[in-house]
């Protein structure tokens, strides 16, 4: 076995992958025009290799990645649908790859009406006033969404002190409140794993500023009574927040801006299909309410045009909160958002719900039987099974999420919602097959009999995989983040 | 559909299955009145041939056949080829976040190896696996060093890119602490307003290296200076100069952070970027974001995780080191894909023929009547040239006239320095295109209409 596993290992003095011109002085004479305490002492120990050395390198470390292009993503509140190629291709156009950011504006016209266009149309799915680009990822959009909950609060003469957020939040949505300078404070969901207006009423005060609700929620369970608990809301002079990650059951079925939300993040690299990169680059996105629009980062696309008949980026906006990011959002994400919309139109988004939707409840059935899914109710786009029968014989959800590895799946979201023990949450998307449903849930079946029969099998799971189980604790105990030699 | 698999028979056979009737009934848990009843108003969908010919059309709207002297943090580098033949392999781009390590030992590996790369160009610690842009970093790097000294006051220097000083005051503006701007005398940092404004109350101080204007600071004293009173220096650093200049961790930086972007990532109108964060080892619990380690398998081989994830939102919810949870994973690899393949030599000699070059650029510059140097000091890859009248109006003409967008206007950022211009020239710029630049700055200086105006 190759024990030289890094790229710094395989490295040799002396090889070089991308060869450069020449300079034109020598490099001492250039390096002397850096005052001698200022300049860098010994160079940066980078890796030495050929091309032909790094492309096998990258290509022998990419295979040993489960990719949406490869197979089966059930991963819950993440959105893990197919990524069109015709996203990536017009993202790559020479006319938005080379521009920019602080070149004028009139030199950006085709950048700025793409970016106007996809607010416009995100202003119709979602049903708000105005939209802002700028957030990059989703918790980037939590971040942006509160700030402007905050502002509003502060032009209206009270802060106020806290937010509440319900027991079944994903984990950045009390983080995000910290980070405004809010206190979290958690509410709980009811027998049938909704949040109700009562429970709303008896946390909220006139210290409130906002209550940020997951719809549908991470149980993928629709909070009908969300109308009413926008009234209580609002009648405590608070502001309701929409935490979008689950938007992909709605489109085209309720815009979120006419049923009393108050401000919504998008993730468009979840909703709008553009690629996840492995953890990011993503792209985030707010919509609010006309009342809340003055507070948007700046810069904003300008609804007016200038002298010359363009658009260009409005810094002229007092009460904004101001910059959350260098530019203008994640760009080359915006694009494929667009083309995706642009290439589904109306009916295509709707027909997205729909079989996102009906997939979920399809996977549903075929699974209820075998687990216990604790709300047991039609659901949008995703639902909660527990693992918690198949603990009964030593087998942990972890060990069965370990097992479906085997099978060429990525295991669903574990352990998330907190409140239902061992669990898992899974959204199969739009994209997926019935034939594809049907293989992932009687592998499931398969591997819970598996665990009554032979727990010992489960347990140390998987083996087909690139490595085997890893050692997390050796990891954060011995703490290798960075090569050494 | 595009991208639907599912037929009508297919949504029979799941409808009847499931128990239902028709797919209005799956909503059933949407109360009727909030549903909408209409389709949304949307433009018909188009094809993949039809919508791509329309993009293009849109894309060629922007001005992109400009020759590209403007810096400011994002810059108009070379990109090897190869750079492109691997981030775009689906196995990359199409992964989700490493969360099962089994089937993510490449994003994991790559990371890794990114966050060796960024220590080994700091000469910090550690490392993690990427924030939104520099900018961004710069901001969580002062929520660090707030949460970890508990002081409450942050220095920024006026000589920090100022799209990175309105990130920092939007990320800060909810919090309870104090931003206090240092002034600039002669472009770089005043160190006596740093030791007059610095007291024990200082979190820390944001420095960059090179700063906005191109200039070499010192920020050796300054971080005597800082530590004296517990709080952690902070320098944001360019990664291209960062190969010929010393490290952020020798001139005693508590973190260093920066933008990535000029690693082989493409411009696009300024996103997606890639934010770097490296720290010193006593703050690796306060770091926020992902993390890779390596560790050994069941069977004793040799693979990497993510670790100290109880510092993330996902374990720590309210008492994360940060929110993040998304980043910037292909930026990283594209950056570690362009560090390997340009690798020890490389980087250095890309530093080297970008100060060459902007070089060669500011001295032809600066014989013509009407430009000078704005500042004095030494610099290494951007210079400020003072221009004969306003920068904005010059680089207009420029870019009407001669089709070259000469650089960055600093008044746009700086009250009173209209006729400043921020002007770099990257290892892409020929000499055919220098000698363009300067013999058309030439022209414009020597003409009367513009120089009445």
């Amino acid at each position: 076995m190759n024990d030289k596993i890094l790229i710094y290992e395989k490295s040799v003095p002396g090889r070089v992958g991308t060869p450069l011109p020449k300079t034109g002085r020598g490099e001492s004479e250039i390096l002397n025009l850096i005052p001698e305490k200022h300049r860098r002492r010994d160079d940066a120990a980078l890796p030495e290799a050929t091309e032909g050395e790094v492309m096998r390198h990258f290509i022998a470390l990419s295979v040993k990645n489960h990719h949406i292009d490869k197979g089966f993503y059930p991963l819950g509140s993440c959105t893990m649908k197919y990524n069109p190629k015709l996203n990536d291709a017009a993202a790559s156009l020479p006319g938005f790859i080379n521009q920019h950011p602080l070149a004028p504006c009139r030199t950006a016209s085709g950048s700025l009406q793409i970016m106007l266009e996809l607010e416009e149309y995100l202003k119709e799915i979602s049903g708000f006033a105005a939209v802002s680009l700028q957030p990059v990822a989703g918790a980037h959009g939590e971040f942006t969404g509160l700030l402007i909950i905050r502002a509003y609060h502060k032009d209206k003469g009270k802060l106020r002190k806290k937010v509440l957020i319900p027991d079944s939040a994903h984990g950045t949505n009390p983080a995000s409140v910290t980070m405004v300078g809010y206190e979290a404070v958690q509410i709980k969901s009811n027998a049938m794993g909704i949040i109700t207006p009562e429970a709303v009423a008896a946390a909220i005060d006139d210290d409130t500023a906002a209550l940020m609700i997951t719809n549908p929620n991470t149980l993928g369970l629709f909070e009908s009574d969300i109308e009413k608990v926008a009234e209580v809301v609002h009648k405590a002079g608070a502001l309701l927040y929409m935490d979008g990650a689950n938007l992909n059951a709605q489109l085209g079925v309720v815009q979120p801006g006419k049923i009393g939300f108050d401000v919504l993040h998008f993730n468009l690299h979840k909703t709008f299909s553009t690629p996840h990169g492995g953890g990011g680059p993503g792209a985030g996105g707010v919509a609010v309410t006309d009342k809340l629009a003055p507070f948007l980062p700046v810069p904003v696309i300008s609804r007016k045009i200038d002298e010359n008949n363009r658009l260009f980026l409005d810094y002229d906006r007092p009460k904004t909160i101001g910059r959350m990011h260098s530019f203008y959002g994640n760009f080359a994400n915006i694009v494929r958002a667009y083309a995706y919309i642009r290439s589904l139109g109306a009916r295509g988004l709707k027909r997205v719900s729909e079989n996102a939707v009906l997939n979920a409840n399809y996977l549903r059935v075929l699974l209820h039987d075998e687990f216990e899914v604790p709300y047991d109710n039609i659901c949008m786009h995703e639902f909660v099974l527990s693992c918690d029968r198949q603990k009964k014989s030593g087998v942990k959800g972890l060990d069965i999420a370990k097992r479906l590895l085997d099978y060429g799946f990525h295991a669903p979201t574990i352990y998330f919602p907190l409140i239902v023990h061992e669990a898992f949450m899974i959204e199969p998307t739009e994209t997926e097959s019935r034939e594809t449903l049907e293989s992932f849930a009687s592998t499931l079946i398969a591997i819970s009999k598996e665990a009554e029969k032979d727990p010992e099998t489960v347990k140390h799971a998987p083996y087909n995989t690139p490595v085997r189980r890893l050692d997390e604790v050796k990891a954060a105990r011995e703490l290798d983040v960075c090569y050494k030699h | 559909m595009p991208y639907i698999p599912n037929t009508d028979d297919d949504r029979r056979l799941m409808l009847e299955k499931i128990g239902l009737g028709s797919i209005e009934e799956l909503f059933s848990p949407v109360p009727e009145k909030i549903r909408l009843k209409s389709l949304l108003n949307l433009p018909e969908p188009l094809t993949e041939v039809e919508l791509l010919q329309e993009m293009t059309a849109i894309s060629k709207r922007n001005k992109t056949d400009l020759v590209i002297f403007a810096g400011g943090g994002v810059y108009d580098h070379f990109i090897p080829s190869a750079v492109n033949t691997i981030i775009s392999r689906p196995e990359f781009m199409t992964a989700y976040t490493p969360y099962q390590a089994e089937v993510s030992q490449g994003t994991l590996q790559v990371i890794y190896e990114f966050q060796t790369h960024i220590c080994r160009l700091t000469g910090m610690d550690v490392a993690n696996a990427s924030m939104y842009d520099g900018a961004t970093a710069a901001a969580e790097a002062a929520s660090l060093a707030l949460a970890h000294t508990r002081h409450n006051k942050i220095l920024v220097s006026e000589t920090v890119s100022p799209l990175y000083r309105d990130v920092i005051r939007t990320y800060l503006s909810g919090l309870d602490i104090e931003v206090i701007n240092i002034p600039a005398v002669d472009g770089l940092t005043d160190f006596d307003a740093v030791k007059s404004l610095n007291d024990d109350k200082t979190a820390g101080i944001i420095l960059a290296q090179p700063n906005f204007f191109g200039l070499i600071e010192d920020p050796g004293p300054v971080a005597d200076t800082i530590h004296k009173v517990g709080g952690l220096v902070i320098m944001a650093v360019d990664p291209i100069a960062a190969a010929v200049l010393k490290t952020p961790s020798e001139y005693g930086a508590d973190i260093a952070i920066g933008e990535g972007q000029p690693l082989g990532i493409p411009l696009s109108f300024g996103g997606p970027l890639l934010g770097f964060f490296a720290v010193k080892r006593e703050l690796i619990r306060s770091i926020p974001g992902r993390l890779v380690a390596r560790t050994i398998d069941a069977e004793g081989k040799p693979g990497f995780v993510l670790t100290l994830q109880t510092r993330e939102q996902h374990i720590r919810r309210e008492k994360a080191t940060s929110n993040i949870c998304t980043n910037q994973a292909l930026c990283a690899t594209t950056a570690a894909v362009y560090l390997s393949l340009l690798g020890r030599q490389g980087l250095k000699k890309v530093a080297l023929l970008s100060m060459e070059k902007t070089y060669r650029a500011a001295e032809a510059i600066l014989k013509i009547p009407g430009f000078r140097r704005y500042f004095e000091g030494s610099f290494v890859r951007e210079v400020t040239i003072k221009t004969p009248v306003p920068a904005k109006q010059l680089i207009e003409t420029m870019i009407d006239r001669y089709n070259i967008l000469p650089g960055i206007d600093l008044g746009r950022f700086y009250p009173g320095m209209d006729n400043a211009l921020l002007l770099t020239a990257t290892e892409k710029r020929t000499d055919d295109e220098i000698a363009r630049l300067t013999e058309s700055l030439k022209e414009l200086a020597s003409d009367p209409i513009l120089s009445r105006r």
